[in-house]
């Protein structure tokens, strides 16, 4: 078993202990370095099941891929050099295996509705939908968290009612008609936005790709004319995921914040004179911060994986559209390269918010 | 000589679907450079006493009072701001459980110098200087280990120490201990008393020792108030205490088992409704 020393430099910062005592600090980091080792082995196995698993569906859905490729009119010689070419004919294991090694390579087979390799598609689709749920949940987070904070400090008052309803309505609120809505008040109406899509056609592809985010992409060209382009296209399709992700999230920080607040330790820190603002942030909110990073990384993932509906209603490129669109196509290939990317995205915010409560929380062992 | 801290008819009451719940029900007491013991049962309105002083209960609670005045000045509807200024530096508290009286995400340190540094104005450096002062008067061996130390990381007469290492060291006149061992193994109680009864006598404060534990009190106070249902029922010397007049307090004594007359079997309190509402015994 691997177990990878990620201490890096232990007790960065603190004096050596004297008398060759390890200082609480150093010990704590040690501890740490190990158990990230085992949740580095554990995110492999899961990694691992999400293949298979997409590989077994790959296998059991009744499309059959050589049709997909040779056409409907081939002859029963060409079908079957293709069936030998793609690897059919072999064990099941080994075409596991032989799936594996193309994934780890980055090779998801070309796409038969667009033509070009699957990987190549992702590519471009895959950054959109980030571009989009990163504003989302940034909006989510700066705009939720304060709220939530606020609600449950002023149990009870207006500023908890207002936050009911905004959430209420988040939660029971259908995203395409809202989504319909918005365009029509702000792009149709009030002509304040840009339309539907990322860019207006005169800067479709004038931004040379870097990260594939149109937003950073022009800053880093310098190219504000696009960057304002692109925000104004964004800002729409983003504050609905925003409004979404601020539900759940301020609903999150208010039940995490109200349970704190009863807590012992406030009145301690209330004994000692601290004004009720330090007694909120300082205190009770740093003991939130641990289950508020796996919400919002939650709350991130699912805006990864779930706005389908947003970029259809926005004519949004990302990766729920296309994949949808693969799905009803028969496209395999596309269908199956992309759930890999967002499975591995999930595992890798998983991975994420447990490195952080790992550094976070004194505690964790 | 004005007391430190003088308290009349002091009431605390919480609105419940069931009418006004009176958890506190007029009670008064002045304290002066000594150790006061507080003792009643549970829930008689010992903490909301407490806290009342503090000002600290939370609404929907309310408190009234004839008079609550601290070194002659009225702190009674006193606003928060005000309030917030006397609290630490001048009353301070030490609750029951270290498990849970400590901020298990901030380091000892931090939180001895937090409120240290919130009074005096401090630098950093004068404050670790302080904290590790105040650890060493509670008689912690390594208090630059603990002083980096997270409050899971240390035991429980530890974590008492700790609090009252971080209670003390803004200087405050007076203490209430809200049944400061209780919560602490057998084994370390008399040692966390130890020093807290030195600190708080070389410091001349005021100490309101705040128990359920009548023996402890005896022994440990130079004057006892004992509280049933919100009111104090009786006052008097701690010396005095065998020579009780009131049945309540008489109940306690004979429901304790005793070295010197063992029994067949120990007394059991009986209460009676009459003393919810009768005046107290003693001085009053
Ligand atoms: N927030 C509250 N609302 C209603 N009743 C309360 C509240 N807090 C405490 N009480 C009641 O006040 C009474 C006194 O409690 P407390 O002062 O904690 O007693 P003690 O410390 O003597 O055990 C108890 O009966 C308790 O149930
Ligand atoms: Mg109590």
């Amino acid at each position: 078993m691997v177990q990878p020393d990620m201490t890096g430099q232990p007790g960065r910062g603190t004096p050596p202990p004297a008398g060759g005592v390890p200082s609480a600090r150093a010990a704590r980091l040690r501890r740490r370095a190990r158990s990230l080792g085992g949740l580095v082995l554990s995110l492999a196995l899961t990694l691992l099941g999400l293949l298979l698993v997409t590989f077994v569906i790959g296998r059991v859905m009744p499309i059959d891929p050589v049709l997909k490729v040779v056409g409907e009119r081939a002859t029963q010689a060409q079908y079957e050099a293709a069936r030998i070419a793609m690897g059919l004919d072999k064990p099941l294991w080994q075409q596991f295996l032989l799936y594996m090694g193309e994934v780890l390579r980055g090779d998801f087979g070309r796409s038969i509705s667009t033509g070009h390799p699957v990987a190549q598609d992702l590519r471009r689709v895959f950054p959109a939908t980030v571009e989009l749920a990163s504003l989302g949940t940034l909006i989510g987070v700066c705009v939720g968290v304060p709220l939530g904070v606020v609600a449950a400090a002023r149990r009870g008052g207006w500023i908890d009612q207002i936050a009911r309803v905004v959430a209420l309505v988040g939660y029971s609120m259908p995203i395409f008609w809202l989504g319909l809505m918005g365009l029509l008040l702000f792009y149709g109406i009030l002509g304040w936005v840009g339309g539907p899509g990322r860019q207006g056609i005169i800067y479709d592809g004038m931004v040379p790709t870097v990260t594939g985010l149109i937003l950073v992409d022009s800053l880093i060209a310098g190219d504000w004319a696009a960057f304002r382009d692109a925000f104004s296209h964004i800002v729409l399709p983003a504050s609905l995921l925003g409004y979404f992700s601020l539900a759940y999230i301020s609903r999150m920080t208010r039940s995490f914040m109200l349970e704190q607040l009863s807590a012992e330790y406030v009145v301690t820190a209330r004994v000692k004179g601290l004004s009720e603002r330090r007694v909120i942030w300082g205190h009770a909110f740093r003991n939130i911060l641990v289950p508020l990073i796996t919400v919002i990384a939650l709350s991130f993932g699912s805006l990864l994986e779930g706005s389908v509906l947003t970029e259809i209603v926005f004519s949004w490129p990302g990766i729920g559209q296309y994949i949808t669109k693969a799905l009803l196509a028969g496209d395999m290939n596309a269908v199956l390269g992309g759930t890999v990317v967002v499975g591995t995205c999930f595992v890798a915010l998983n991975l994420l918010s447990d490195i952080l409560y790992r550094l976070l929380d004194p505690r964790a062992k | 000589m004005s007391p430190l801290l003088s308290v009349r008819n002091l009431r605390v009451d919480f609105p419940t679907r069931s009418g006004m719940f009176e958890a506190v029900r007029g009670v008064g007491f002045d304290l002066g450079r000594e150790r006061l013991g507080v003792v009643g049962e549970s829930g008689s309105g010992k903490t909301m006493a407490g806290r009342a002083i503090l000002g600290l209960v939370r609404p929907p609670g309310k408190v009234t009072a004839e008079r609550m005045e601290l070194g002659g000045e009225s702190i009674l509807n006193l606003p928060e701001s005000r309030m917030r200024r006397l609290r630490g530096s001048r009353i301070s508290m030490v609750m029951q459980d270290p498990k849970f009286s400590l901020n298990p995400v901030m380091t000892v340190g931090r939180q001895i110098m937090e409120g240290y540094r919130l009074h005096t104005g401090e630098s950093r450096a004068a404050a670790r200087d302080k904290a590790l002062e105040m650890l060493r008067a509670v008689q912690i061996r390594d208090p630059e280990r603990v002083f980096d130390a997270y409050p899971h990381e240390v035991s429980g007469g530890m974590g008492q120490r700790i609090m009252i290492a971080m209670m003390l060291a803004p200087d405050p006149e007076i203490l209430i201990a809200d049944e400061p061992t209780s919560a602490l193994d057998v084994s370390v109680r008399n040692e966390v008393l130890r020093i807290l009864d030195r600190l708080v006598g070389a410091r001349g404060m005021g100490l309101i020792f705040i128990s359920h534990d009548l023996n402890l009190v005896a022994q440990f106070c130079d004057r006892v108030l004992i509280m049933y249902a919100g009111r104090v029922v009786e006052e008097l010397p701690a010396r005095d205490l065998h020579a009780a007049r009131h049945p309540y307090t008489q109940g306690l004594l004979n429901s304790l088992p005793r070295l010197d007359r063992p029994v067949e079997r120990l007394a059991v309190l009986r209460r009676q409704q009459g003393w919810r509402d009768a005046p107290p015994e003693g001085a009053a």
